[in-house]
């Protein structure tokens, strides 16, 4: 058999190899798909710096991706068992994010595929959020709509090609839902990131113990922010109510008001989620971000979706917080569908909107 | 066999050289927002201008620095990733000590300075002296260490040195004698790196940043 014939015989086989890099936040993420299977996802986190500051300072965000690099894409191939030389395209998140940080992921990509010269694929965060399902359960339904939810980010996306059209149905007015559970954390005197601590503490509270606000669920609200959401306004409304207790002289009742906090956000998001599907004629529903690791909500979205007849589907936390499988995923389908590589010159853009895919 | 040498700095703007022994090629770009977008196709049409493959270069060589941190990164990663990916060393240069070296061209001896844009009002600075004895390619020695000042607040002595770098361009009043070297060469970085190498001096990549990140922590906050 000839060189070229052997090369045409093992692409038409064989599922592309693809690394992805993820830098929008404080995660290094490094994974490696070969096509819908993922073979690994090496993650180096600088949470613990940010801790000190009480959030991330993106300053701090970036200097740790520039360490993390080198040792986070060595490690990643070395658990793969795949060579560098092996790989058949880069992705990486070109947006959004922030800015600096991002920027330290896209330089690298870009020498890599300068190095092995493969082609590159700068591709949306929210999309790979998305995306990433497909090395968790498989194909996507198509359409499928998407929640995203993470401290960063709170949308419902309409996804009816997860590589190229993608639609905003709405998102948050103000604060992320993550950030929302940061600043709640914050008040209780719990550590950031808050969502692990007040998932623990709402375990041992009563969810019904204080009837906290949901944000634009009523009347004109649902008319005109109809899919998106807003958790400033309950953020202030735990903060006045734990203030007036202190003030009282009587003591905060944390596990109470961790649990009645984090049942207004999931009463808000999946009741949104779930009218979004009926009124798009869409049974499949997906939730990612890194708000998805909370059992509260996995459990109230399983419980409306299976009394609306949605399949639901939420990969592992792990996948569901920001990694490099993720990118690698979007970056894999991109090369199954035969969708074109992006410029050398491809800039960083740390407002990319949601709708477009690929930069 | 002689080395083929990537060389990146970021520093001050972009510039990017491939040296292959009498082949070489160099290429920059002074868009301010633009370190990301071209470091990496500067890398390709030097590569190719040079008239060698991804596979032929022996070895990447970056500037450390100081400079604008988003952008000096944007160098350091672009070397240490392509090194990484080609399986060769990387060494890492300040980028001060590359000006100095071009500054050689108008200081024939003596003392002189290199001051560059350090934003904030302030400027990345060391002090040089022209030491003939020793070799073309390396030939201003360093006299203190890479830092960061606000121009005032140097003494008028200093400050009246010969001065190459962005500073005298921003500080016209406060560095009297500048020097026609503004962005550091890529190529200038090449000889340096080489002749420091080959005289056995290890070149570590450490990016020089200078200040500490823009934040408190809650514990310092927390302090009035
Ligand atoms: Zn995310």
């Amino acid at each position: 058999m000839s060189t070229a014939t052997r090369i045409a015989a093992s692409r038409s086989t064989d599922q592309p190899l693809v690394l992805g890099l993820e830098t929008s936040c404080d995660e290094t993420g490094v994974g490696i798909v070969r096509g819908e299977t993922l073979l690994v996802d090496a993650i180096a986190s600088s949470v613990d710096e940010h801790a000190r500051f009480g959030g991330v300072v993106p300053e701090v965000a970036s200097r740790a991706h520039l360490e993390a690099m080198v040792p986070t894409i060595e490690r990643a191939t070395r658990e793969a068992g795949v060579r560098l030389s092996d790989l058949d395209a880069i992705a990486v998140t070109s947006g959004p994010g922030l800015a600096g940080a991002l920027m330290v992921g896209v330089a690298a990509a870009k020498s890599l595929a300068v190095a092995l010269g493969v082609p590159l694929y700068g591709v949306n965060h929210l999309a790979s959020h998305v995306a990433v399902d497909i090395v968790e359960h498989g194909p996507l339904p198509e359409p499928t709509l998407a929640m995203l939810v993470s401290g960063g980010h709170s949308s419902l996306l309409l996804v009816p090609d997860v590589t190229d059209d993608i639609q905003s149905l709405g998102s948050t007015i103000d604060d992320a839902a993550g950030e929302a559970f940061d600043k709640v954390a914050r008040v209780l005197g719990l550590p950031f990131p808050g969502g692990p601590h007040i998932d623990r503490m709402a375990r041992e509270g009563d969810r019904v113990a204080i009837d906290f606000p949901r944000g634009l669920t009523t009347g004109r609200d649902m008319e005109r922010y109809r899919f998106d959401f807003s958790f400033s306004g309950l953020k202030t409304s735990v903060a006045r109510w734990v203030q007036a207790r202190e003030a009282a002289g009587e003591p905060v009742p944390v596990a109470d008001v961790a649990a009645s906090f984090q049942e207004a956000v999931t009463d808000v998001l999946t009741r949104k989620a779930v009218l979004a599907c009926k009124e798009h004629g869409v049974m499949n529903l997906q939730i990612g971000g890194g708000v998805a690791a909370n059992s509260r909500l996995r459990a109230m979205a399983q419980e409306r979706c299976d009394a609306a007849g949605i399949t639901l589907r939420v990969p592992r936390p792990g996948l569901c917080t920001d990694n490099g499988a993720m990118v690698a995923s979007l970056g894999a389908q991109m090369v199954i569908k035969g969708r074109a590589p992006s410029d050398l010159a491809l800039p960083a853009d740390s407002s990319m909107p949601v709708t477009l895919v690929q930069a | 066999m002689s080395r083929v040498v990537l060389a990146i700095d970021t520093s001050t703007s972009v510039s990017v050289a491939v040296s292959a022994g009498a082949d070489w090629a160099m290429g920059w770009s002074d868009d301010p927002r633009g370190h990301t977008e071209s470091v990496a196709p500067l890398m390709r049409d030097q590569l190719a201008s040079a008239g060698v493959s991804a596979a032929d270069v022996t070895d990447v060589v970056v500037g450390n620095g100081p400079g604008p941190f988003t952008g000096l990164r944007v160098g350091i990663v672009s070397g240490l990733v392509f090194a990484h990916a080609r399986g060769i060393p990387v060494h890492g240069m300040c980028s001060l000590d590359v000006l100095a070296q071009q500054a050689l061209e108008h200081v024939r001896e003596g003392e002189f300075l290199v001051a560059t844009d350090a934003r904030r009002k302030e400027v990345y600075w060391a002090r040089y002296r022209v030491d003939p004895d020793r070799p073309e390619q390396d030939r201003a020695v360093r006299l203190t260490d890479p830092a960061v000042v606000r121009p005032a607040d140097l003494p008028e002595e200093v400050r009246s040195l010969p001065t190459a770098g962005r500073g005298p361009v921003l500080y016209p009043e406060l560095f009297p004698e500048p020097l026609a070297v503004l962005d550091v060469s890529a190529g200038v970085l090449t000889g340096l790196a080489l002749q420091r190498l080959d005289a056995g001096v290890d070149l570590p990549v450490e990016p020089l940043y200078l200040r500490r990140p823009d934040a408190l922590t809650t514990a310092e906050r927390a302090t009035p």
